[in-house]
């Protein structure tokens, strides 16, 4: 008995000590998070410091949140359908889809960037790219909605972009996939020498912002994967990097992965715009769509553009280099100073970073190891200007916070490192939750970084909120990099893949955002400005109903004469000129989505009633004290009735 | 010149701001508007405090069955003819006549700006009363009368979610100078003659 009773009290004792500890532990992480708590909470009522704008991955849209709180302002659809907002389902926006494809409904959103001035966001737009069916779309930041989208020929998966130079002379956008260029029919496997990828550079007007494709750089059949612009010193470069040099088109995994070293592409944009600008480049017959929404209108046009130019790299010498950078390198991000170019060899356990400096002495010196197809490749070692020392597990991306100090996510290790520029020593490391992709701090991709937080964006959120199913959030924290060193301060969900972001101080936007659109300056086909121009009218099957809507009623709301078979336009102007009072609208049994109004904007749905009746139709954003009131009716009659149209307001 | 013609010159220039500054301006709060709805009274018009604050008071009054307010009234057509006719008389006699008549311009300006001032404020008791009997919402005083959504005349006053504001601005305090102008004045005439007479 007695010793039976020994090492039960032995255990006992032992289940006491590893209960105070758990409770020590848990007082510990409760006193940090109140200090958390407190940095990341915004009273009511009261703004955030930064915007941040994250890109839905494969939502295809855009969210717009808060930082530090993580709160959730608006989710801007860009290239997929959104029914909330009539995006791609109303008349005024379809053509914002429209592609050489025809209409696509959706997209993969990567890379925000915001516009510069002097290599200093100046918060007019953001520019993101859609992977699948190779877009770029434009973001004005004067009213959080799309109003340009360019198409990109010759490209697939519209991956290395869409990254702005420092005063916003060019957006890039670099193909993930090479393809035949011009597109053909032609056996996979001859690939090798055969497959171009596309640089796209794309100008952005100073004026109205107008994008147009300046220049296509037709390079080797690489992949490319990510890029940045030089800035500052090296402003006038762009820097790629490539995976797949090997130019495998099966089993990537494990062909694309032999190279012991790839590329990051140096190209000296300025000499190739130059060489343009004097006549240079092929003029190559093409077919791409170029949208845009005009806010006057209110309307998206869709134009297909017939013709790109096209440089091959070899006609403009001195203008691309090859720089070899370990394993199949991934971020490319060059630092404030434009000196420092670092590339994320996903695949190596260092981190490898080039000097722009001894770059420009290697091209002066023609240090060249050899060429591939016709463009040189610089020495590794005559480039190289630091080696960060096994920091992590599968580098991905780097940002910068302006004092010195490099950010670096690690996707297998799952965690983000803070390196110091010059020295490359690791000065400190924190876990992220779980399996970082990439990371943002606020303008680090300019010359002046606002360096107080950094973003990460997880790929892996398993068990960090309450479950919903096998589909889970996805999620992002926020890390407060004030400090020496870096402390997490909050986890929030995404709208889609957080895939990237790029954050601005909120003062910089907010100023500038509009309130309302004057209803004098509409200029919709179908708008109106008085009530006293609201009516309905037939032509043949076709009826156009110009209606107007302002507390609480909609004008004309009673409308008579409509036949089954026609086809009703709802062109519906929201006559309010208050902040904040959108109204929205639709029909029973309507085939597409509601419209959101803003106030002195018109927006037009279809509707083809199927059978006679006498529809509701009605108010669908909760808009004053008599929103329940917002309604109205239309009488379907048989097509082969004759009664005459009619339409009526409280009569 | 003397110095009382003087001042009385500028007594009568004065009011000749009101083209430029506006009379009165009433404000009304309310926690939906951040940014409160505001309208300036001027001599001649009827203006928004910011864009379009004329239509959204409109929009909110027709819920009680206020009438909107009208783009012009026949006091802006007045009003200014009188401001210049005072202005004319002014000059006129600051140039020919005696002080007294500094004193009788003086009266007559106070005479005129409370006429003014009441008929600010039977529009404003009009605006506030005259319902539509098809009102949306209709409100009862604990009396049981019906509920007026009168704006003050001069201060600050609650009415069901907003607080409304009433004041005189720039404007008005011309007027005010000037006629006071007019009093002071007759003062230094009437000292001035004095002292000739000594």
């Amino acid at each position: 008995m007695r010793k039976f009773k020994n090492p039960m009290l032995v255990l006992f004792g032992l289940a006491l000590v590893f209960t105070s500890c758990g409770d020590q532990k848990k007082g510990n992480s409760g006193a940090l998070t109140s200090n958390a708590a407190e940095k990341v909470y915004v009273a009511p009522g009261e703004h955030d410091e930064f915007y941040a704008f994250v890109s839905g991955g494969f939502s295809g849209q855009l969210s717009v949140y808060g930082l530090p709180s993580g709160r959730l302002f608006k989710v801007i659809p860009v290239f997929s359908q959104d029914a909330e907002k009539a995006w791609g389902y109303n008349e005024e926006t379809k053509p914002m889809l429209n592609t050489s494809f025809g209409f696509v409904p959706w997209d993969d959103s990567h890379h925000p960037d915001i516009s510069q001035t002097n290599g200093e966001l100046d918060g007019r737009y953001v520019f993101i790219n859609g992977n699948n069916t190779p877009r770029i779309a434009k973001i004005d930041l004067t009213v959080f909605e799309t109003t340009e989208i360019i198409e990109i020929p010759n490209s697939a998966g519209n991956h290395s972009s869409s990254f702005v130079t420092e005063n916003t002379e060019y957006v890039v956008a670099g193909t993930r996939f090479s393809v035949p260029v011009p597109q053909r029919d032609m056996p996979i496997n001859e690939y090798k020498g055969n497959f171009k990828g596309a640089l796209t550079f794309i100008s952005v007007d100073p004026e109205d912002g107008g994008m147009d494709i300046k220049f296509q750089l037709m390079m080797p059949g690489f992949d490319y994967d990510l890029s940045h612009p030089g800035r500052g010193k090296s402003h006038g470069w762009f820097f790629f990097t490539t995976y797949n040099s090997e130019e495998a088109s099966t089993l990537l995994e494990v062909n694309a992965s032999q190279n012991d070293k790839d590329f990051i592409a140096a190209v000296n944009w300025k000499k190739i715009e130059e060489y343009v600008n004097n006549g240079g480049g092929t003029k190559m017959p093409s077919n791409y769509a170029h949208n845009v929404y005009n806010e006057e209108t209110h309307t998206a046009t869709s134009t297909m553009e017939k013709e790109v130019l096209v440089v091959n790299p070899t006609d403009v010498p001195g203008a691309v280099f090859f720089l070899p950078t370990p394993k199949s390198p991934h971020g490319c991000d060059v630092d404030p100073s434009g000196e420092y170019i670092v590339g994320n060899g996903k695949l190596s356990a260092d981190l490898t970073v080039h000097s722009f400096t001894k770059m420009l002495e290697a091209i002066e010196g023609k240090k060249y190891d050899g060429d591939a197809y016709g463009i040189p490749i610089l020495k590794f070692e005559d480039v190289l200007a630091g080696t960060v020392s096994q920091p992590g597990l599968g580098p991905l991306h780097t940002e910068f916070d302006g004092q010195g100090n490099a950010y670096t996510t690690f996707f297998i290790s799952s965690e983000v490192v803070k390196w110091k520029l010059g020295t490359w020593e690791v000065v400190d490391r924190q876990p992220c939750f779980y399996s970082v992709g990439h990371l943002m701090i606020p303008g680090g991709n300019s010359r002046k970084p606002f360096g107080k937080y950094v973003l990460a964006m997880n790929k892996i959120t398993k068990d960090r909120y309450l479950p919903t199913g096998p589909e889970v959030t996805q999620s992002a924290q926020l890390y407060d990099i004030s400090g020496e060193k870096m402390e997490l301060l909050l986890d929030f969900p995404t709208v889609g893949e957080p895939h990237y972001a790029a954050g601005i101080a909120a003062d910089i936007v907010k100023e500038r955002s509009k309130k309302i659109f004057d209803l004098k300056e509409n200029k919709h086909e179908y708008g109106i400005t008085s009530d006293a121009d609201v009516r309905v009218e037939r032509n043949g099957m076709e009826v156009h109903i110009y209606m107007s809507m302002i507390r609480s009623h909609f004008n004309p709301d009673n409308i008579e004469g409509i036949k089954v078979g026609d086809k009703v336009y709802f062109h519906v102007t929201n006559m309010e000129q208050d902040y904040d009072v959108p109204h929205g609208v639709s029909i029973i049994g309507a085939n597409t989505s509601e419209l959101l109004i803003m106030p002195g904007q018109t927006e037009t749905f279809v509707w083809e009633p199927k059978q006679p009746g006498v529809w509701p139709f009605y108010c669908t954003d909760f808009c004053s004290a008599l929103h329940q009131e917002m309604q109205g009716y239309v009488r379907v009659s048989p097509a082969s009735s004759n009664i005459d149209l009619s339409w009526s307001l409280g009569e | 010149m003397k110095k009382s013609r003087i001042i009385m010159v500028l007594a009568a220039l004065l009011p000749l701001l009101l083209f430029v500054f506006p009379l009165w301006k009433i404000t009304l709060e309310a926690p939906q508007y951040p940014t409160p709805l505001g309208m300036y009274i001027y001599i001649n018009d009827f203006a928004d405090a910011n864009p379009h604050d004329i239509k959204n008071i409109n929009l909110m009054n027709h819920y009680v069955g206020m009438k909107y307010i009208p783009d012009a009234i026949p006091e802006f057509k007045i009003f200014p003819i009188g401001i210049i006719i005072t202005t004319v008389i002014g000059l006129i006699i600051a140039w020919k006549a005696n002080h007294k008549w500094f004193l009788y311009w003086f009266i007559m300006m106070v005479m005129v700006s409370t006429a003014g001032l009441i008929d600010f404020y039977i529009w404003e008791h009009d605006y506030g009363h005259d319902l539509d009997p098809k009102a949306i919402m209709k409100f009862t005083n604990p009396d049981g009368s019906v509920m007026g959504f009168q704006p003050p005349f001069f201060g600050s006053k609650d009415i069901l979610n907003f607080t409304a504001h009433s004041y005189p601005q720039l404007g008005a305090y011309c007027l005010g100078g000037g006629i006071a102008l007019g009093l002071i004045a007759y003062f230094f005439g009437k000292k001035e003659k004095q002292t000739l007479k000594d």
